[in-house]
Parts: structure tokens; C-alpha cells; sequence
């Protein structure tokens, strides 16, 4: 039977939606037996938000002032030392868990399963490969600790309700000081975050400018959505890198996202194949974006989008 | 700093779109355009910059796979490295593998800096710097978008979720990059007939005396569930009355 640990990722006050993603994800195993490890200096409050989080038996707490910020070099002896008691060890593939993750499995030993889109068995998994052009069934080894990466955008956050009990633990190891964090420039926004929004609406580089990306950012501000970007638009510097959807970027599943002036390359693709409904706009009716798009509208961006924003 | 290593991992060029062989055997990857990982490029020309300023002396490349990588070990002495290895394997190597295999050369090499790209984009693993970090016992900057040197310690600045995350690392270190690190060099010419001369040893992965790592089993390749072509309206009006109809608006 699969006792599985999950690493909580949060920003040291709120808990992070891909943590009960992960959990979802844990919870297509058969009878499985779903533990949290919260990670930080002082966590009480998300670690009670882990708690609450439907299926989870246990949530484990691992208190330190040097856990906060999060460091891979640091948190990785310490999951090997609390994965003596699990099958699997899972976290979310964000830039937190993509970080983490391996680093772990390779103290263990083990080659880690990147981007779980579905589970098919204890040992058995679907995973995109080629930015998502094919879909590999991938089985690990049952004789060792399995480490994954869980692709949160295939997975529905776990409900909450739910009130497991919360354990403190410590790990004694040396404590590496090779590796300071500095700083974390994150965007002051008050827009819901890409990962967690319902809606979203993307600008790529027929936008022009940083000015003409107001656009968009008026749009996203009526429907409540999020704001998202092509890599060419972060790279002409409209919007900051935080913003890219696609294949490195971030891999997204709103209920809507609303394409603006983006082709819609294979690498921007891969980035909202989950999305609920594609909208997209675009001057070029022949442009690939409308391959995948739900619904699709010809036209100048400069006229349609504030008309769309008053219409709304 | 003496030496950097870097990973470079001939791929399927990033242009191809990838067919699944119809017996769901794998990727269809005969008669097409093979190229070094786009963000290996990357990796390689912030190594040579970091030469270029004097702050090391030597610039290693790396791959392992098949014979076949000499193209692109080739490639990589053209751009401006001094050496080339290519660890020779018939069967496509693990992660944990290729990272042992990383860790054998950097003991050999005496290497202060390896640089990696965050992801190859044929298995997007994202997992061969972490993981060399994790049994070299050493830090590990992933996601870079900015690598500054002095002396011992890299201030390096990566590309999460949430912003941009600075950390300082003490060398030896391993660096993975991101895309907006710098823009890669163009090859001249003169330079690929000047890489002729270069050397480039092989070595077979067998002489290295690696303990294989436990692999994962890959079956079953399929073509992803495509999404359909929806319907195209006239204008904004119809666009939002479409969103109501779904409930979206
Ligand atoms: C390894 C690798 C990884 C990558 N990862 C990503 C990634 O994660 N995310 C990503 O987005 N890209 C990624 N890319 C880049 C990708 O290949 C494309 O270059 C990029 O997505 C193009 O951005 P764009 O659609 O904004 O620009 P373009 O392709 O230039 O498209 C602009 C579109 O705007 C339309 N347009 C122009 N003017 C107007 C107007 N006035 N009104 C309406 N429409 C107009 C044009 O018809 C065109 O379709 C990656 C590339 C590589 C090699
Ligand atoms: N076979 C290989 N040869 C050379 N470098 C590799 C190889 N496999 C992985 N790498 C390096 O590790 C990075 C990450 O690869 P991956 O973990 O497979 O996504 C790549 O961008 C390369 O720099």
C-alpha cells in the first residue's frame, strides 16, 4: 500500500493550492495514505491549512529559522531523512518542487518521475514529454523510494474540511552554509496569481510596448483575471518573466484564458492544453493559436480589446 | 576559477514537431534535425563570457550519448570552448546516471563551475543539476537569468514562480539556466574549421565505472488528447454572448 509524503510549498505565510494539488494527484492511488511535510520557521498556520486539506492523515512540521526561505541544498537531507517511512515522496512541479525534487531523489538514489499527469498504478505514471507533444507511460521501480514531481495543471486542488492531526518533528544533520538567499523581488500585484486563477488573459508581442500592455492589464482587472504573457513579450520587456506561459514558463489551468496578439507557438501551447475554454484574438486568421482555440475572433487588437473591456 | 564544464545534449531541434511512432514504441527521431538543447547554448555561451572576462581560464563541454554527439560537441568548439568530452553510450542514459557521469568528469576535471540547462526539451526532466549538486555535496542554482562572479562566491539570480529569487553559492557549484540568461553567439566559418583542430576525446561510459542507477521503465508513447478547433465569431458582441452562453462572463 502507498504511504506517500508530499512537501508543502508556501511562501512562509499562506500555503501554496499546488500543495492539495499534489494531494489529489496522491489520492489516485489506491488506498493511499497521504502525509504533509511543512517545511519554514514558524508554520503553524499553514500547517493547519495543510491539515484541513481532504485525504491527508498527518501533517509534520519541520521548524527552523534556517527552513525559511526555502533552499533545495538545505530541505533535501532533511525529506531523505523523514522518507525512511514513505513509498513515494511527492511535491508539486513548480519552480519550488523542479528545484527541489531531484536533488532529493538523488540522495536517494533514484531517478524521479518529472510532471505526473495521471497515476495508473503504485509504480506507474503518464508524463508529458517533448513540451507535450507525447504522453509516456513511465514505471519506477517498487523496490525503491518513488520521488516525483506532480504536474499541478492536471490536477483539481483537493478539497478542504478536513482536520488531521499536526506533528512536530526535527532532523539533525549538518546544516550546509554554501548557499544564501539574498532577496526574492516578487511583483507587487494585487491580480490573483497565474496558478491559482479561474481567468486569465494573455498579451504576446503585437502588444508593441509596456505602455500598450495597459490593454490588457485593463481587461484582465474587469473580468478578475490574472495577467499572462508570451515568452517574446517578456522578452521585449513589456511585462517581467513571472508572467510567461508555456513550456518554460508556467503550464496553467484556468477556466478561461483570452489570448491577445500571440501566434501560439508549440512552447506557448504547452502552457494552457488544460485551460477550460481558449479565446483568442489575433489579426492573422491563419495563425496557429486558432488551432486550439475554442473561440476565435479576427481583428486589430487596438480596436477589439477595449471594446471587449467596455462590453464586458 | 580554472574550470567550467558544460553540459551540452544533442537533441531533436526545437522546430521539429515530434511524431509519435504509430506502435507507440517512442518518438519518431529518424531523418530528423538534431541540434544541441537550446538552453545547453545558453549554458555554453554564459561560460564563455565568464572566460572572455578573465574570470577562468578553461571551458569544457560535455555530452553523453552516442557517437552521433560529435556534431554537436563540434558545434559547441566552434562557439568558443577549448575542449570537448563525449562520454559514449549506445542506450540513452537515466538522469541520475548522466549526473553521475557529470560528477566523474568534474573529479577528473577538477572543475570549480558546471553550468547545465534547466531543462533538455526532448525528456523535460529538469533534474541533472540538481541532482550532480546533491552527489558532488555542493550548491545548486537553478532557473538562472543572471550570474554574477567574485572570486569564490556567484550571486545568481533565478526565475521562480513568484519573482525573482537572488542567492549567493559558494564555488565549486552547479548553475542550470533559464532563456533570458543571455542570447548565445552565432558560429563564423573560420571558427568551425578552427574547431577541427580542437581535441575531443571519447571515452566509453563503461570506463568510468559508474553504478547504474535503477532506471525508470518508458512504454506506451502517445500523441497527446488534441484539443478541437472551436468556432471563429464576427465580432466583440458575439464573442461575449458566446462567453455567457458558456457561463464564463
Ligand atoms: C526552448 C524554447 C522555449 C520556449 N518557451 C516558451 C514559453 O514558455 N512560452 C512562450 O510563449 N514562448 C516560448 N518560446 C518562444 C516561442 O517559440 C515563440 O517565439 C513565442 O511564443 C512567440 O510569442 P508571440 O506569440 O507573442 O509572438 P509572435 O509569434 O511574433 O506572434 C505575434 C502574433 O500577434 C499577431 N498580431 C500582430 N499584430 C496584431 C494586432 N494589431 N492585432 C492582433 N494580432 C496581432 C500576429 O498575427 C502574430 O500571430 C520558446 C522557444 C524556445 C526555443
Ligand atoms: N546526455 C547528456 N549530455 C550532456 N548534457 C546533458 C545530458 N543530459 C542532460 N544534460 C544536461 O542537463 C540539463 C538538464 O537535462 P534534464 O535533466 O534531462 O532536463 C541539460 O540541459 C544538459 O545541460
Amino acid at each position: 500500500m502507498a504511504k506517500i509524503l508530499i512537501v508543502a510549498e508556501h511562501n512562509g505565510a499562506a500555503l501554496n493550492s499546488s500543495t492539495a494539488k499534489c494531494v489529489a494527484c496522491a489520492a489516485q492511488m489506491d488506498g493511499a495514505e497521504i502525509d504533509i511535510a511543512v517545511f519554514g520557521a514558524s508554520v503553524a498556520e499553514i500547517a493547519s491549512d495543510a491539515a484541513s486539506i481532504s485525504g491527508v492523515s498527518r501533517v509534520l512540521t519541520v521548524e527552523r529559522a534556517e527552513n525559511h526561505p526555502a533552499i533545495a541544498a538545505i530541505l533535501a537531507p532533511q525529506i531523505v531523512a523523514l522518507a525512511a517511512n514513505y513509498s513515494h515522496v511527492f511535491g508539486p512541479s513548480t519552480t519550488f518542487g523542479k528545484d527541489l525534487m531531484p536533488r532529493v531523489a538523488a540522495l536517494l538514489g533514484v531517478n524521479q518521475v518529472s510532471d505526473i499527469m495521471s497515476v495508473e498504478g503504485d509504480y506507474r505514471f503518464k508524463r508529458p514529454i517533448y513540451a507535450g507533444n507525447a504522453i509516456v507511460s513511465v514505471e519506477a521501480p517498487a523496490d525503491s523510494t518513488v520521488v516525483a514531481t506532480v504536474r499541478t495543471a492536471s490536477y483539481q486542488a483537493a478539497e478542504g474540511g478536513n482536520s488531521a492531526p499536526v506533528e512536530s518533528t526535527t532532523v539533525d544533520f549538518d546544516i550546509p552554509t554554501h548557499t544564501r538567499f539574498v532577496e526574492l523581488k516578487a511583483a507587487a500585484s494585487d491580480r490573483p496569481d497565474l496558478q491559482s486563477a479561474t481567468r486569465v488573459v494573455s498579451g504576446g508581442r503585437a502588444l508593441g510596448s509596456e505602455e500598450n500592455f495597459e490593454l490588457i492589464f485593463k481587461l484582465a482587472d474587469k473580468l478578475g483575471a490574472a495577467v499572462g504573457s508570451s515568452r517574446a513579450a517578456v522578452d521585449a520587456g513589456y511585462v517581467p518573466p513571472e508572467t510567461q506561459v508555456g513550456q518554460t514558463g508556467q503550464i496553467i489551468a484556468p477556466d478561461l484564458y483570452i489570448a491577445i496578439g500571440i501566434s501560439g507557438a508549440i512552447q506557448h501551447i504547452t502552457g494552457i492544453k488544460d485551460a477550460g475554454t481558449i479565446v483568442a484574438i489575433n489579426k492573422d486568421e491563419e495563425a496557429p493559436i486558432f488551432e486550439v482555440a475554442d473561440i476565435g475572433l479576427v481583428g486589430d487588437l487596438f480596436a477589439l480589446v477595449p471594446e471587449l473591456t467596455d462590453a464586458l | 576559477m580554472e574550470k567550467i564544464i558544460v553540459g551540452l545534449k544533442r537533441v531533436v531541434d526545437y522546430n521539429v514537431r515530434v511524431q509519435v511512432r504509430s506502435d507507440g514504441s517512442g518518438v519518431e527521431t529518424a531523418g530528423v534535425k538534431m541540434s544541441i538543447n537550446p538552453f545547453d547554448e545558453i549554458a555554453l555561451e554564459e561560460a564563455l563570457r565568464i572566460k572572455e572576462r578573465g574570470e577562468a581560464t578553461e571551458v569544457v563541454v560535455v555530452s553523453i550519448g552516442t557517437a552521433d554527439a560529435q556534431q554537436q560537441l563540434r558545434t559547441g568548439l566552434a562557439m568558443g570552448a577549448d575542449r570537448a568530452i563525449l562520454v559514449e553510450t549506445d542506450s540513452p542514459p537515466d538522469a541520475l546516471t548522466v549526473a553521475r557521469v557529470f560528477k566523474a568528469i568534474v573529479d577528473r576535471e577538477s572543475a570549480d563551475l558546471v553550468i547545465l540547462g534547466k531543462q533538455a526539451i526532448d525528456d523535460d526532466n529538469s533534474q541533472t543539476g540538481q541532482m550532480l549538486a546533491a552527489i558532488w555535496d555542493r550548491p545548486q542554482a537553478t532557473f538562472a537569468s543572471e550570474v554574477r562572479l567574485d572570486g569564490t562566491v556567484a550571486t545568481v539570480t533565478r526565475e521562480v514562480d513568484s519573482g525573482l529569487e537572488t542567492l549567493e553559492i559558494d564555488l565549486p557549484a552547479v548553475i542550470t539556466v533559464d532563456l533570458r540568461l543571455n542570447e548565445p553567439r552565432y558560429v563564423k566559418l573560420p571558427d568551425i574549421m578552427k574547431a577541427k583542430k580542437k581535441p575531443l576525446d571519447s571515452i566509453p561510459l563503461a570506463e568510468l565505472g559508474i553504478v547504474a542507477a535503477p532506471a525508470l521503465g518508458e512504454s506506451e508513447f502517445k500523441p497527446p488528447e488534441g484539443r478541437q478547433r472551436g468556432v471563429m465569431v464576427e465580432d466583440v458582441a458575439s464573442l461575449v454572448a458566446a462567453l455567457k452562453d458558456k457561463g464564463l462572463v
